[in-house]
Parts: structure tokens; sequence; C-alpha cells
């Protein structure tokens, strides 16, 4: 079988190279060709890095490391819609969801029923990204003749575990299309643009329809059921208003965007991410550094006014997007600092503006995406520096050398 | 000593001149190609805009108030030509001073300080302290902070474009199309300010 499938791959292949009849296309036949088969070009000329861990395995692993999280997304979706039907007795969901749950069941208890009910929330969304942005990735690639990248993979799976359950798919459209065409493409593709295609598409929903994004209305799939997400609870009314455990926020059973509730199947990810040495370990630690830090010193200086002043770190690690972004998101190669010292600062400017977005600015109850894209911007800048003193530091060393020759 | 702290940071981030008010959009985009080069003009704005604006204070409250300088007689329709002749003015003496004492900065700024009397982020700092009614020593604090804000985002700016460098940008973007594209999504980054109120 999988012999046939490489021998019918190289008899149409004439026809995509230089000369053939359907060159244009070469894209298409690319993106195919190297998703079922390992590419037969391998690089030879002297400066480049030879490493069997090329962009495709990357994204993949990425892709792969979504898992849990994507499994979590599911599970807790359905939980929480299921409990808050409990809770206002309903006996059915509405619309087309409704007819296929009728012959499964709306227990919360029940694993099989939360999964379900959550995994058809969480695949129409998932199909609109896909669909959508793909369709504009690979009409981008035809028209301006690069390859089809995978990168793709990773910004649908990362932008639709960012959305709240109940958006309407044309928003979920417009939200990629705008992530991947004003945030990628138009700086030429993948490894060319400077934020986040998946955080440019959240942001432009969230300035665009913020009805839909937040608020206390959206995070559950239940229409008519009002849950707060904890944040936006604690920031209302202070640690006692929270009503999740710790615990529970932990594992991710606070209602919430699809994939940020879980900070467990995240860490998990993470895990496998940094074993893999994928996700930068400097970021990371540059994140949590800074978050921890900028929290200690608001909860020493305290407000009277301000009950997010008091949130502990802990609380502000298992809240909101907090450690999505920082595993999935903050960790991307492209838009982050590409220096090791440069990954430090980029880390720590995160850390410290999620805090100061979630707790001084009234207006947004959550602060990751904003201090991700925020710190997107400044990462050329720490580069430059980072740059700078080195090239410093080692005229200053070949003048001492030079000195001590002489 | 807090409220002045206030003003500054609220100067700098929450109303960004580049980013959040789009004032001085000329020199912003067409001199931020390099950082060094950036830097140096930024470097200027903060000078010209920490003087003009304070001065323009000084102008408003001693000639142009009601009855500030004859009793009865409101100069304030004189508003607008004066400041802008003010600003022009200091820059050019500033540079002949600098000419004259600090050659070497005079040489790094180049035609970047003549440019200046025409970035309208000087003259958008000077009305914009005329509207907030701010006091002298206010407006000393409000002309750092918005000439601040404006170097920061020109760098940034600049830092992002020495990144695009690398960029492959389609033909119809290229120049102009893609930095108002670049600046724009900056602009979306500056938004985890706006609603702060301090």
């Amino acid at each position: 079988m999988t012999d046939k499938l490489r021998r019918l791959l190289d008899k149409v292949e004439p026809k995509f190279t230089k000369g053939g009849k359907y060159h244009k296309y070469y894209g298409l036949f690319e993106m195919v060709d190297t998703l079922l088969y390992s590419p037969p070009n391998r690089t030879i000329g002297a400066p480049h890095v030879r490493d069997a861990l090329d962009l495709k395995r990357v994204m993949g692993y990425v892709w792969l490391a979504t898992f849990p999280v994507m499994f979590m997304a599911c599970f807790n979706t359905g939980y929480q819609a299921n409990l808050a039907m409990q809770g206002m007795g309903l006996e059915h969901a509405e619309g087309w969801r409704g007819t296929i749950m009728d012959m499964i069941g709306y227990d919360p208890k029940s694993f099989f029923d939360n999964f379900f009910h959550g995994f058809l929330y969480f695949l129409p969304i998932y199909m609109t990204t896909f669909i959508v942005g793909g369709m504009a990735e690979v009409v981008f690639a035809l028209v301006r003749g690069h390859e089809v990248n995978e990168g793709f993979f990773v910004t649908s799976i990362l932008y639709s575990l960012v959305l709240p359950p109940d958006i309407p798919l044309w928003m979920v459209g417009m939200g990629i299309l705008f992530g991947v065409i004003i945030g990628k493409e138009v700086f030429g593709g993948t490894g060319k643009n400077f934020i986040n295609p998946a955080l440019a598409g959240r942001a432009f929903l969230f300035f665009a329809y913020p009805a839909f994004m937040s608020g206390d209305a959206v995070w559950v799939a239940v229409d008519g059921y009002s849950g707060a997400t904890t944040l936006s609870a604690a920031a209302a009314g202070g640690m006692q208003a929270v009503t999740v455990s710790w615990w529970d926020a932990f594992i991710g059973f606070e209602p919430g965007s699809l994939g940020e509730t879980s900070t467990l199947a995240i860490l998990i990810g993470g895990a496998f991410l940094l074993f893999t040495k994928i996700a930068s370990w400097r970021i990371v630690s540059g994140v949590m550094f800074g978050m921890v830090m900028m929290t200690i010193l608001l909860n020493t200086i305290g407000s009277d006014t301000n009950p997010m002043f008091a949130m502990p770190w802990y609380w502000h690690l298992v809240t909101g997007g907090f450690a999505f972004g920082m595993i999935f998101m903050a960790t991307d190669p492209v838009t982050a600092a590409h220096t090791d010292t440069g990954r430090w600062w980029y880390g720590v400017l995160i850390g410290v503006m999620v805090i100061l977005i979630r707790v001084v600015n009234p207006a947004f109850p959550e602060g990751m995406m904003l201090a991700i894209l925020f710190a997107n911007m400044f990462a050329p800048l720490m580069d430059y520096g980072v740059m700078k003193a080195n090239i410093k530091r080692r005229l200053k060393r070949q003048a001492a050398n030079a000195g001590a020759k002489s | 000593m807090e409220a002045m702290l206030s003003l500054f940071i609220k100067a700098v981030f929450i109303e960004n001149m580049a980013l959040t008010f789009f004032l001085g959009m000329c020199t912003f985009i067409a001199i931020s190609k390099k950082i060094e080069t950036a830097v140096g003009l930024g470097i200027a704005v903060v000078i010209v805009q920490a003087i003009t604006v304070p001065a323009n204070n000084l102008i408003l409250n001693v000639f142009l108030k009601d009855s500030a300088l004859l009793q009865g007689v409101d100069l304030r329709f004189l508003g607008l030509i004066s400041y802008i002749a003010v600003i022009a003015a200091i820059v050019q003496v500033l540079e002949m001073v600098l000419d004259k004492f600090v050659p070497s900065l005079y040489q790094a700024l180049g035609v970047f300080l003549p440019l200046i009397t025409v970035n309208c982020a000087i003259l958008g700092g000077a009305l914009f302290m005329v509207e907030r009614d701010y006091t002298f020593a206010e407006s000393v604090v409000y002309g750092f902070g918005s000439g601040f804000s404006w170097m920061l985002a020109i760098v940034v700016l600049a830092g992002v474009r020495e990144r695009l460098k690398y960029s492959d940008v389609p033909a119809g973007l290229q120049g102009l199309g893609i930095i108002f594209i670049t600046v724009g999504l900056m602009s979306l980054g500056f938004m985890s300010f706006s609603g702060i109120q301090l």
C-alpha cells in the first residue's frame, strides 16, 4: 500500500516540477509528498547545520504536545456545559448538538458524556480554523510560490484552543484569516513574521467583538448561563469570590477558553516540549520568574481598593491563559528573542507584563495574550542589545589580548 | 510626587504619542530603518519636547490666557500660531547652541533636528498641555514623558524593521504598506495599557 502510494507520487512528480503541466501547483504536491514521506533532498553546503530535526518534525512535536490539552479541552467544555445544564434544569441542548447528544445523555458524572459534548464544540471550531486558515495559507503559497508550511498546523491548533467555546463560527474564520494573512503571510510566511499569528488573530477578535470574547456569558457553552472565569471572579470580588479550589483550577475544572483551563495538561505537553528542547527553557523560566517576582512585589505593596493585588502567584499560575501562553505561545521560536540572554529578558518581560495587566488594568481581567504581543515587539530590540554587548565584550577582550602580547 | 510619576507613566505607556495617538507619523516611518538613527532622532525629540512644552505653558499663562496680558483681553485665538513659532524658534536656538558647545551631538543629530520643527508629536504635546490645563511642573513632566514615549515607539519600530529586513513582502505591500501594517500590529500590543486609570 505505502509502496503504491510512493510510486504514484513519483509518477506524478514530473508534472509538478519545473516545466511540468501543473508547475503552478508544486506547493500543493510538496505539501502532500513531504507530509507522507521524508523529503529526499538534504542540506549539503557548508554553512548549514545538519540535523535530523527539521521544521516539519519540530511542528509535529508541538502538535503532539497539544494532545493532552485538546483532550482536557473537550472534556472540560462538556463537563462545564453539562454541569450548567443540570444546574439550570435543562434536559436537552439546543440545535444539532442537542440532536446528537440526546442519544448519549447529559450526565456531568459520566466521562464519555462530557467528553463527547465538549468534542462537539471543539470540532467545529477546529475544522473552521483549519479549513479557512488552510485555504488562505494554500492560496498564498500558490500565488507567491513558496511551500505550504507545517507552521500552520501549530498556529491553527493553538488558535482554536485559546477561543471561548461558545464563539460563532464565522468569527473563528475571521480571526484566523487576520492571523494568517496580516500576522504572517504579508511578511512572507513562516519564519518571517514578528508577532505570533495565533495571538494576532485572537487579539483582533478580542478588540473587534469584545462581547463574544470577554465577559461572563461566553465561557460555558450553554445559552443564558453566566459563569465567570476564575480570574474575572477574583478581579471583581477578591480571592474570597473564587469558588473553585486550587486543585480544580490546576486540573482544569473551571470555566474558560477551550484549552486554557487545565494547567496540568499544559504542563504535561510542556514537559515534552522542554525535554525535546523545542521550547526554550530560558523563556519558560523567565516567564515564571518574572511572574513570581512581580506578584510578590505587588503582594507586598498591597492595596485597599484593588483585591487583585493580594492574589498569590500559585493562583496566577493556574488561572486564565498563563500556563498555555507560557508553554505554547511565548516559546514560539520565530517571534521570541533569538539570543539566549535575550530569551531570559523576553520571558521576564512577559511575566511582569501579564501580572501588571491582570492586576493594575481594570479593563482586562486577563493579560497573557497582550503581554506576549507586547513582548514580541520588544524581542528584536533585546537581540540587538545582546548583540551590541557581545561585540563590546569581544572588542575589550581582543584589546586586552593584544595588549598582553606586545 | 506620586501624581507626577503616574503622569509620566501615563504619558509614556497609556497615551503613547506614536502608537496610541499616531502623531508624528512622517518622521516615525521615514527614519526608523536603523536602530542607531532612531535612537538619535528619539533623543532629539525628547530634548525638544521637554523644552517646548513647558515654554509653551509659560507663553500660555503669561501672555495668552484671558486677562493675562491686558485686563479683559483673551488672546487664546493666537495659540496655534504662537506655539508653532515657539517650537521653531527653540529648535533654531537649540541647533545653534549644540553646534557651538556640543558639536559631536550636533553632528550625530544632523538633519533630524530641523526636521523636528514639523513633527506633529511636538505640536501635539503642546496642544494636549493646553487642553488639559497642566501646571508648569506638570508640563515639564508631560513634555519629557511624551517625548520619551515617542522615542520608545520609534526605537521599537526600528528594531522590528531590522528584523523584517529578511522578510519576503508581496510586491504590492513593499515599502510604506508593510510598515503601516507593522505599526498597526504594534499598537495592538500597546492596547494592553488602554483602560488603566492613574
